[in-house]
C-alpha cells in the first residue's frame, strides 16, 4: 500500500518534473522509494512476527499451565494439539492429581500386599490391589448399603449410557482400576510403602470425571465379577487350606490330647493300682515298670499333646487370621464361607479346649493322685530313711531283699513301725482334730480353686457362648443377607424388568426415531442418488444429444455436401450437356456442305431444352429463329458462295428501285453492270456513311466482309442495298439474318455453357 | 429464293414474250391472212402487239413488288 503510494507520488512527481526534462531529479527520488520502502517494511514485518511469536509463546505457556485451556484450544484451533504436543508432550487429563491416586493406592496394597508377598504369583497382585482399592473405596459404607449403593450405581450407569457421567463413588473405583492398570507393580510397590489415611480416598477427585462407555463399563463391571471371582476362589482356597490345616492339626491335637489323656489316665490308674495293690515284688516291679512305661508315654504323650496343640493353636490363628481378612473382603459370596470357617474354628477351639480342659482335669486328678503317690513314696521314703537310720545295711531297694531281714532289723523294724503307726495315729487324730480347718481350708482352697476353674470354666465358656452367638448372629446376618439378597433381588428384579420396560419403551422410541431419521437419511441419499442419476442421466443424454446433433448436423452437412456436390456434379453435368447440346448444335451449324442447309436445329435444340432447364438456356433455345429449327440455316460458306451468285445479279439491278422500274432501266442497269468495274472486294472504312454507299461499293465491301467471314457486317453492308438488288438479296439477307441470328443464339449458348461449365468445373 | 426471282421473272418474260410473240405472229399471220390479204403488217402488228404486251406483261411482272395495291374497306358504321 505504500509502495503504491510512493509509487504515484513518484510517478506525478516525474510527470511534473519530466516537462522540465531533468533526469538528475527523477535519479534523486528513485533510491528515496526503494530505502524508504525497504526501510518501514522491514520494521512492519518485524513487528508482526515479534507479536505472533509473543501471541503463540504466551498461549503454549498458558496451555502448559491449564490444560483445560490447552483442551479448548486443541479443539477449536486445528493442528494445535500437534504444537502443543511438540512445545509440551502429550496431554492428559490425569496428570494433575498422580498423588491422590497413589495414596488411593497407598492403603489397600498394604493390607493385602503382606498376604500377597506369601503368594508366589505375582500377577495377581494387581488383580489383588485392584479388588482391596475396590473395596477401600466403599470401606466406610456399611455392607448391605454399599452393595445397594453399587446396585443402584452399576443400574444408574447402564440406564444412562448416553451422556450422563456416572456417579463417583462407581467412577472412583473405575478410576482407580484405571489407575491400578496404568500403574506398574514397582510403583505398587512403592505406593505402598507410603503410609496413607483412609480420609484421603474419598476426596473428590479434581480431574474431570470422564464417562467410560458402556463396553467400558461392562468389562470394569466383569472385570471386578473376575477380581471377585479370583479373589473367592483365592481366598476359599486359602480357608481350605487353612481349615484343612487346622482341622488335620486341631484332630491331632485332640487325638494326641486325647492320647495324653488316656496315658494320664492309664498313668493315674497305674499309679493307684501301683499305691493300692500291696502285691508281689515282680508283680510290683513289672507295675513300677509299667509305671514307669506309663510315666514316659504320658510324658511323650503330655509332649505330644503340648506339641500339637501348639500347632493347632497356632493354625487356628492362622485360620482365624485368614477368616478375619477374608471377612474384611466385601466379596458377599465369602460370606457362608466365612460364616462355616468361623463355625468350624470355633467348633475346633471348642473341642480343642474340651480336650485340654479335659487332659487339665485329667491332669489335675493325675497330679492329685501323682501327689498322693508322690505322699505315699514320700512317706515309704521317709520310712525308708527311717529304716535306713534305722537299719542302715539295708539298701534302698528294699524290696528285693525281703527274703534276707534279720531279726533285729525285723524288730526295729517292727518297732519302727510302731512307732509310725503312733505317730500316724497322732497325726491322725491331729488331723481329725484339723480335719475341719484342713476341710475348710481345703474347701477354700478348693473353692478358690473351683471359682478359678469355674472363672476359667466361665470365662470359656462365656467366650464360647460369645462366639457361638457371634457366629449365630454371623450366620442369623448371613441369613438376612441372604433373605435381603433374594429380596433386593426381587427388587431388583423388578427394578430391572422395569428398567427393560422403560428400555424397551425408550428403545421403541428411539428405534422410531431412528428409523425416522434413517429413513429420512434413506430417502434425501435416495433423492440425492435420484437426482445425481438424473443428473447424469440427463448428462448423458444431454452429451448423447449433443453428440446426436453434431453427428446429425455432420451427417447433414456431409448430406448437404454431397448434395451439393451431387447438386455440383448435377449442374456440372447439365453444364456439359448444355456444352455438348450446344456443341451438338454448333456442330449441326457448322454439318452442311456448300450449298445445302444444315441440318435442322430442331433436335440439338430440344436436346437443348430437354438437357437443361436453365432459363437462359431454354430462352436463348427459345430465341432460335424457327426456320433454323425446322429448316436449318445455310452455313457461311454457302451464303459466301450464294453471295457471290447474287453479287452479279445485284450489279446488274443496281440501278433499278421503286421509281425506276421500267425495263428500260433494267437495260441500263444491266448496261452499267456491264460496263462499271469494282474492286472485287474492298475493305470497308471504320465509319461509312450512307451517301458514300453506291451498291458496289456496298457489294465490294460486303465481299471482302464476307471473305474476312464476317458476315455480320457483310448483312449490314447488304442492308444498305435499296431497290432492286435490295428485293434479289433479300432471301440472301433473310438467310443471313437467320444464320446470323442463329450463330449469335448459338455463340451465346455456348458462352453460357462454357461459362456455367466453368463455374461448376472444380478445381482440383 | 429472291435471287431466283429476277431469273424467274426474266423467264417468264421470256416465255411469255415469246408466247405473245408468237401469239402475236400467229394472230398477225392470221390476221393477215385471214383479214388483211397477207400483208406483212398485221404480223408486224401482231408481232409487235405481241412484243409490246410481252414488254407491258414483262414490265409489269418486274414492277409488280413496287405498285401499290389498295383494297377498299368498309367504313365502320
Amino acid at each position: 500500500m505504500l509502495r503504491l503510494s510512493v509509487r504515484v507520488a513518484d510517478a506525478a512527481a516525474r510527470r511534473r518534473l519530466c516537462q522540465r526534462g531533468p533526469r538528475i531529479i527523477l535519479q534523486h527520488s528513485r533510491p528515496y522509494t526503494e530505502g524508504n520502502t525497504g526501510g518501514s517494511a522491514a520494521k512492519i514485518v518485524a513487528a508482526g512476527l515479534v507479536s505472533l511469536g509473543g501471541g503463540i509463546g504466551g498461549t503454549v505457556l498458558y496451555a502448559k499451565w491449564d490444560s483445560q485451556f490447552r483442551t479448548t484450544v486443541e479443539k477449536n484451533v486445528p493442528y494445535s494439539d500437534l504444537l502443543f504436543g511438540l512445545a509440551l508432550g502429550p496431554a492428559t487429563s490425569l496428570d494433575s492429581t498422580p498423588t491422590k491416586k497413589q495414596l488411593e493406592l497407598a492403603q489397600p496394597p498394604s493390607l493385602m500386599l503382606e498376604e500377597a508377598n506369601s503368594s508366589k504369583n505375582k500377577a495377581k497382585k494387581v488383580k489383588k490391589a485392584e479388588v482391596p482399592s475396590v473395596t477401600a473405596a466403599t470401606t466406610p459404607a456399611s455392607n448391605i448399603e454399599e452393595a445397594a449403593a453399587e446396585a443402584s450405581h452399576i443400574i444408574s450407569a447402564m440406564g444412562e449410557v448416553p451422556s450422563v457421567p456416572a456417579p463417583q463413588d462407581s467412577e472412583a473405583p473405575k478410576e482407580q482400576c484405571e489407575e491400578c492398570h496404568q500403574l506398574s507393580p514397582p510403583e505398587m510397590a512403592l505406593s505402598s510403602e507410603e503410609p496413607s489415611e483412609p480420609g484421603d480416598v474419598l476426596t473428590a477427585p479434581e480431574e474431570p470425571l470422564k464417562e467410560r462407555p458402556a463396553e467400558e463399563v461392562t468389562a470394569r463391571i466383569a472385570q471386578q465379577d473376575q477380581a471377585d471371582q479370583d479373589t473367592l476362589a483365592f481366598v476359599s482356597d486359602k480357608l481350605e487350606d487353612s481349615l484343612a490345616s487346622s482341622a488335620t492339626t486341631t484332630l491331632q491335637a485332640i487325638a494326641a490330647q486325647e492320647a495324653a489323656l488316656q496315658a494320664i489316665l492309664q498313668h493315674t490308674q497305674k499309679l493307684k493300682e501301683a499305691m493300692e495293690t500291696e502285691v508281689s515284688a515282680e508283680q510290683r516291679s513289672s507295675h513300677w515298670k509299667d509305671l514307669e512305661d506309663a510315666v514316659c508315654a504320658r510324658s511323650r504323650n503330655v509332649e505330644e499333646a503340648g506339641a500339637a496343640l501348639v500347632q493347632a493353636r497356632a493354625s487356628l490363628d492362622s485360620l482365624r487370621a485368614v477368616v478375619e481378612s477374608a471377612k474384611d473382603s466385601r466379596v458377599a459370596a465369602l460370606r457362608p464361607m466365612v460364616l462355616a470357617a468361623e463355625e468350624n474354628l470355633h467348633s475346633m477351639t471348642v473341642d480343642l479346649d474340651r480336650a485340654v480342659d479335659k487332659v487339665q482335669s485329667v491332669e489335675s486328678e493325675a497330679k492329685i493322685v501323682s501327689q498322693y503317690s508322690e505322699l505315699v513314696n514320700e512317706a515309704k521314703q521317709q520310712f525308708q530313711r527311717e529304716l535306713s537310720s534305722i537299719t542302715p545295711e539295708i539298701q534302698a531297694n528294699w524290696k528285693g531283699l525281703s527274703g534276707t531281714l534279720s531279726v533285729d532289723d525285723l524288730n526295729a523294724l517292727i518297732a519302727h513301725a510302731h512307732r509310725r503307726i503312733d505317730q500316724l495315729n497322732r497325726e491322725m487324730a491331729e488331723q481329725r482334730v484339723r480335719e475341719q480347718v484342713h476341710i475348710e481350708a481345703a474347701l477354700e482352697q478348693q473353692k478358690l480353686e473351683d471359682q478359678k476353674a469355674l472363672e476359667k470354666a466361665v470365662s470359656l465358656a462365656v467366650e464360647h457362648n460369645l462366639e457361638r452367638a457371634r457366629l449365630e448372629q454371623e450366620r442369623k446376618q448371613v441369613e438376612l443377607r441372604e433373605v435381603m439378597e433374594a429380596e433386593m433381588r426381587t427388587q431388583l428384579r423388578r427394578q430391572a424388568a422395569a428398567h427393560t420396560d422403560h428400555l424397551r419403551d425408550v428403545l421403541k422410541v428411539q428405534e422410531q426415531e431412528l428409523q425416522a431419521e434413517a429413513e429420512e437419511v434413506l430417502s434425501s441419499k435416495m433423492t440425492e442418488q435420484e437426482t445425481r442419476y438424473r443428473q447424469l442421466t440427463q448428462e448423458q443424454l444431454d452429451n448423447f444429444t449433443l453428440d446426436m446433433n453434431a453427428a446429425y448436423a455432420r451427417l447433414k452437412g456431409m448430406e448437404e455436401a454431397i448434395d451439393s456436390h451431387v447438386i455440383a456434379e448435377e449442374e456440372a453435368r447439365k453444364a456439359h450437356q448444355l456444352w455438348l447440346s450446344v456443341e451438338a448444335l454448333g456442330y449441326t451449324l457448322r454439318s452442311s456442305s456448300l450449298d445445302s442447309l444444315t441440318r435442322p436445329l430442331e433436335p440439338a435444340a430440344q436436346a437443348i431444352r430437354e438437357s437443361c432447364q436453365d432459363e437462359f438456356a431454354v430462352a436463348l433455345a427459345a430465341a432460335l429463329p424457327e426456320e433454323s429449327l425446322q429448316r436449318g440455316v445455310y452455313s457461311e460458306e454457302s451464303l459466301r458462295a450464294r453471295f457471290n451468285a447474287l453479287r452479279s445479279l445485284a450489279r446488274r439491278v443496281a440501278l433499278v428501285d421503286e421509281s425506276h422500274n421500267s425495263l428500260y432501266q433494267y437495260f441500263l442497269s444491266y448496261l452499267q453492270a456491264a460496263l462499271l468495274f469494282e474492286e472485287r472486294q474492298e475493305a470497308p472504312p471504320a465509319k461509312i456513311s450512307s451517301q458514300d454507299l453506291d451498291p458496289f461499293k456496298i457489294l465490294s465491301y460486303a465481299s471482302y466482309s464476307l471473305e474476312q467471314g464476317d458476315l455480320e457486317l457483310a448483312a449490314k453492308l447488304v442492308n444498305q442495298l435499296r431497290g432492286e438488288a435490295r428485293r434479289v438479296v433479300q432471301d440472301w439477307l433473310v438467310e443471313a439474318r437467320l444464320t446470323l441470328e442463329t450463330k449469335q443464339v448459338v455463340s451465346l449458348l455456348s458462352a453460357y455453357a462454357n461459362a456455367v461449365g466453368l463455374g461448376t468445373t472444380q478445381a482440383p | 429464293m429472291s435471287e431466283n426471282e429476277l431469273g424467274k421473272k426474266w423467264d417468264r418474260c421470256l416465255a411469255d414474250g415469246a408466247v405473245k410473240i408468237g401469239a402475236g405472229l400467229g394472230l398477225g399471220i392470221v390476221l393477215s391472212v385471214v383479214f388483211f390479204k397477207r400483208r406483212t403488217w398485221p404480223i408486224s402488228f401482231g408481232l409487235g402487239t405481241g412484243l409490246g404486251m410481252a414488254a407491258s406483261n414483262c414490265q409489269n411482272d418486274l414492277r409488280s413488288h413496287y405498285v401499290l395495291h389498295g383494297r377498299v374497306k368498309e367504313q365502320e358504321q
